[in-house]
């Protein structure tokens, strides 16, 4: 969801894919060891993603989980459009789903997964969001990609893949569920943005 | 650049669907602990109410401040306003305060019409009810409640109202919302007939994007929804009908009525309810009488409608016709 | 009071023609007139046309001087080529009393700009209840001849029938202000299609309609004349052509804004557009349009009716009835029947000077443009076509319905008895 401020044009021909589609089923297999190592088991697990892709890895992710522990693990979407710190700076947008597993989160581990890391402000409205819906045990992030240029402390928990970009370049993740292919590409800002 | 909410009418079906969707998303915030969110935090909003109206004023301050909005509220009677101070005066005292929007509701159709366009004020206006014209709001919460009731409430994200045979019954002559529905539910796609006694009906009404009858029970086995307006009792005073007795056995919906319904429809009322009037306690009290769940659904519709005219740095509200570019 | 020579004006549209007037009085009119020991007006092609008489103003004074005066009123008549008005008695005190009457009549005098005519009122206070005393105002100095509660309605049958019958004695006419008060309580604008969808109270048409039926009936029957205040439905024309084809002595008149705007305009709930009677549909316009033509509307009236800003600078249904037209009339005119083609300059003179005269038995006024006769005359540069600028107004209020809008026509000089009180389109 970071991407919104660098205008993203897939069709660009300098995009050059950074992942393909093995290389995301990899790092999420990955990132679901890493989860249930560090989290004991993941017995208390909630995967929140943030929309739009961030539910779809969240969805994934919760699917490899459920392979790994052999148990359904919780995942719902948390919208974080009404906690944006821009929104003055654009018209409003139309609201996607927060949708909380039945049990809430309150005392849970909440795993917040989103497609790209950059400034991390969705992060830091993703954590306000979650404070208006009850009080985790702790909260963990997840991301398929960073690509640096952080304006807030934030850091994620887990990493697919660590992209050093320019702030010239633009990343666009692309999933199947949305965009009928898995990719992760890396192109230039047109000049006139 | 101008955002206000003046009319149903000048609501494309794209606009509507906009708002009911984000209504969807805003009435989950009611079942949160806390039924709060930031989004109008240092906004203020001025409910400026010429006429008495509680259940809307509460509707419309419970909406801004579940979206954090510095709320003032400012009733006409009483204060200077009653004393001569005249419509313009009132709004530039209001401007000068810096207010960001203008929740309206007068006595005077048109009064925000003339508040938005007449160059008073740059905050946004949102009509709460003007006269016997317009509001707005009451409509999307009418066809929030149907889509919800008889399309679904994930099954109607995106869709609108195509298809669905709406029956408004009672004293249209003078009721805003009647007119507010007939434009909102025509552009979503619904079918309208209003129903009531001649006397009720404004000249005119030919032009309008609906059906008219005088005969109750023949419209009811053929609609999804049967909405009751309130008939005020004064009405018989001015010999719009002979009786209240009559009114009610004529175009009042008592429980025989209601039985000649469609199992699925529902009844609707945007209250006060006349009991007794237009509806007898057994059909209010019924489970096909959606009051209460309107009144509900007016707070999420008014935090979409301020959420989507006031939420960003400009409205995501196409305008069309009230509007003077 | 010295010659003036006026050379090349079209009179009445005719072809162009020099007027010498000599004093108070026309003294020739033909061409090639020497100009000797005259001052000399080029006219250069402009249409010259008798003094305007409107027989329907609203001067405001006594009592509103904050919307209009006498002398700001009579400055906005001379404005728009007027040289008679006929003042509504809708005053504060009301105009019911021969020392009223006397006072508004002074006035004009005083001023010089354009002879003023008080209406007296037909009931004490405009209460509908009890006849004014028509004679003594009559009687007086200001020899009222027209009568009128306009702004109400006469509606009570008896008291319209006395009052038909009683002005009789001195050949005096009964102005009636159609509008059945009980269909119209409440009423904001035209009862229609737009009504029913801004939600403002309906006027019906009928509400004029039936008392002009009413009237022309009751006149009729006690042989009087009624003349029907500022007619504005198609049923109305309807109803008076009826009433002319059985010899009924019926007058009516149309205002400009009626000939011209429509309830459309409501759309904007700019109360500018507020007015009694209300503006009305396309139909009724074009048969307002037709009969003005055809002569079963007698005259054009102004209805002017100003009001202080902040009486129209508000919500509609707080806002004050009625628009100026003193400055503007002459230009709707042309615009709405003779650039449509359906009166010619004659057509026009007839209808807005010599008939209104007629009617009102303003003497020396509305007379042909010919020797010996007064010199009331005014000059319209017919070519001239530009946007309405209420700034300009030399009328104390500015709630026109034209501000922006382009309209033809221009009064550029007015005399009245031979002095000038508009040269070059400025006051003198």
């Amino acid at each position: 969801m970071d991407t919104h401020d660098t205008p993203v044009h897939p069709q660009a021909s300098d995009a050059r894919p950074v992942l393909e589609g093995p290389d995301i089923a990899r790092v999420l297999t990955r990132i679901a060891h890493e989860i249930v190592e560090r989290a004991k088991g993941a017995d208390d697990v909630v995967l929140l993603g943030i929309p739009t892709r961030g539910v779809f890895l969240a969805r994934r992710l919760a699917a490899k989980l459920a392979q790994i522990t052999d148990r359904e693990i919780p995942v719902g979407s948390l919208d974080i459009t009404m906690y944006r710190d821009d929104l003055r700076m654009h018209p409003p947008r139309a609201l996607a789903r927060t949708e909380i597993p039945g049990d809430g989160i309150d005392g849970k581990l909440v795993v917040l997964v989103d497609d790209v890391l950059f400034s991390g402000r969705t992060i830091r409205a993703a954590l306000d969001a979650l404070n208006d819906i009850g009080r985790p045990r702790a909260v963990q992030l997840a991301v398929l990609v960073d690509r640096g240029h952080r304006e807030l402390p934030i850091r994620a928990d887990y990493v697919g893949k660590n992209l050093p970009t320019s702030l010239r370049e633009t990343v666009k993740v692309q999933l199947a569920e949305e965009d009928g292919r898995d990719t992760v590409l890396l192109g230039a800002k047109p000049a006139a943005q | 650049m101008q955002r206000h909410l003046i009319s149903a009418a000048d609501l494309t079906r794209d606009d509507a669907v906009l708002i009911l969707d984000t209504a969807e998303e805003m009435s989950r915030v009611a079942d949160r602990p806390i039924k709060k969110l930031p989004t109008l935090r240092g906004r203020t909003v001025v409910n400026l109410f010429f006429e008495d109206s509680t259940r809307t004023r509460i509707s419309f301050e419970a909406a801004e401040k579940r979206l954090s909005a510095d709320v003032i509220n400012f009733s006409a009677k009483g204060s200077s306003v009653s004393k001569g101070e005249s419509l313009k005066d009132t709004a530039q005292t209001l401007e000068a305060m810096g207010v960001d929007a203008v929740v309206i509701r007068h006595g005077a159709s048109g009064a925000p019409y003339r508040l938005a366009n007449s160059g008073w004020i740059d905050a946004a206006v949102i009509n709460a009810g003007d006269g016997t014209h317009q509001h707005p709001t009451q409509a999307l919460l009418d066809a929030f409640t149907l889509r919800r009731r008889l399309v679904g409430r994930d099954a109607g994200l995106g869709q609108d109202l195509s298809g669905k045979r709406i029956t408004v019954v009672g004293d249209v002559l003078h009721s805003r919302v009647a007119r507010s529905n007939v434009d909102l539910l025509h552009t979503l796609g619904a079918e309208v007939t209003l129903v009531a006694p001649p006397t009720l009906v404004p000249v005119g009404v030919e032009s309008w994007p609906c059906a008219v009858s005088y005969d109750l029970d023949s419209t009811l086995p053929k609609c999804d929804a049967v909405m009751m307006l309130r008939v005020q009792r004064e009405r018989m005073n001015a010999a719009f009908f002979p009786t209240e007795r009559e009114y009610s056995r004529r175009y009042g919906l008592d429980g025989d009525r209601m039985a000649r319904l469609p199992e699925h429809a529902i009844v609707m009322h945007p209250g006060p309810m006349v009991r007794g009037m237009e509806i007898t306690a057994e059909v209010a009290d019924s489970g096909r009488c959606t009051a209460v769940e309107q009144v509900a659904n007016g707070v999420s519709i008014r935090m979409a409608v301020l959420y989507l005219l006031l939420g960003g740095n400009e409205p995501a509200v196409t305008h069309s016709r009230t509007e003077e570019k | 009071m010295s010659k003036i020579l006026i050379r090349g004006a079209k009179v009445l549209g005719g072809e162009p023609q020099d007027v010498l007037i000599d004093g108070e009085t026309i003294a020739e009119v033909g061409t090639g007139l020497s100009a000797e020991g005259a001052e000399v007006v080029e006219a250069g092609g402009k249409v010259l046309l008798p003094g305007l008489v409107d027989l329907h103003t609203h001067l405001r004074e006594p009592g509103r001087e904050d919307s209009e005066t006498v002398l700001t009123g009579t400055r906005a008549a001379a404005s728009g080529g007027y040289t008679a008005v006929f003042a509504m008695a809708n005053t504060f005190p009301v105009a019911d009393t021969a020392g009223v009457v006397e006072q508004v009549w002074r006035l004009g005098r005083e001023h010089g700009y354009c002879d003023v005519q008080p209406i007296g009122a037909v009931t004490v206070g405009l209460e509908g209840r009890k006849l004014a005393e028509l004679g003594a105002m009559h009687e007086s100095a200001a020899g009222v001849t027209v009568f009128s509660d306009d702004g109400k309605c006469v509606d009570d049958a008896v008291i319209m029938r006395r009052a038909l019958e009683y002005v009789k004695a001195f050949d005096g006419v009964v102005a009636q202000h159609a509008q059945e008060p009980r269909l119209t309580e409440g009423a904001q604008m035209n009862e229609g299609v737009v009504s029913a969808e801004l939600g403002l109270g309906g006027w019906p048409a009928v509400a004029e309609e039936s008392i002009i039926a009413r009237d022309v009936l009751l006149a009729d029957h006690v042989g009087s004349r009624v003349h029907i205040c500022h007619l504005s439905t198609a049923g109305s024309v309807e109803i008076v052509r009826w009433a002319k084809s059985r010899g009924i002595r019926v007058t009516a008149e149309v205002t400009p804004h009626h000939l011209l705007l429509t309830d459309e305009l409501v759309r904007t709930y700019n109360p500018v557009y507020k007015v009694n009677p209300p503006l009305r549909t396309e139909r009724d316009v074009t048969a307002l349009r037709e009969a003005l033509a055809d002569g079963t509307i007698d005259i054009v009236a102004t209805d002017h009716a100003p009001h202080p800003h902040e009486d129209k600078d508000c919500e509609w249904a707080a806002a004050a009835m009625g628009m100026v037209g003193l400055e503007t009339a002459l230009s709707v005119v042309q615009e709405t029947m003779v650039d449509t083609g359906l009166l010619d300059w004659a057509g026009v003179a007839d209808r807005m000077s010599v008939k209104p005269a007629r009617i009102g038995q303003a003497t020396g006024h509305g007379r042909p443009v010919s020797a010996g006769e007064p010199a009331n005359l005014t000059l319209v540069d017919t070519a001239y076509r530009g946007p309405v600028d209420p700034a300009g107004f030399a009328s104390r209020s500015r709630n026109t319905p034209y501000e922006g809008r382009e309209l033809p026509g221009r009064v550029t000089h007015t005399w009245l008895r031979g002095k000038a009180t508009l040269v070059d389109g400025k006051l003198t």
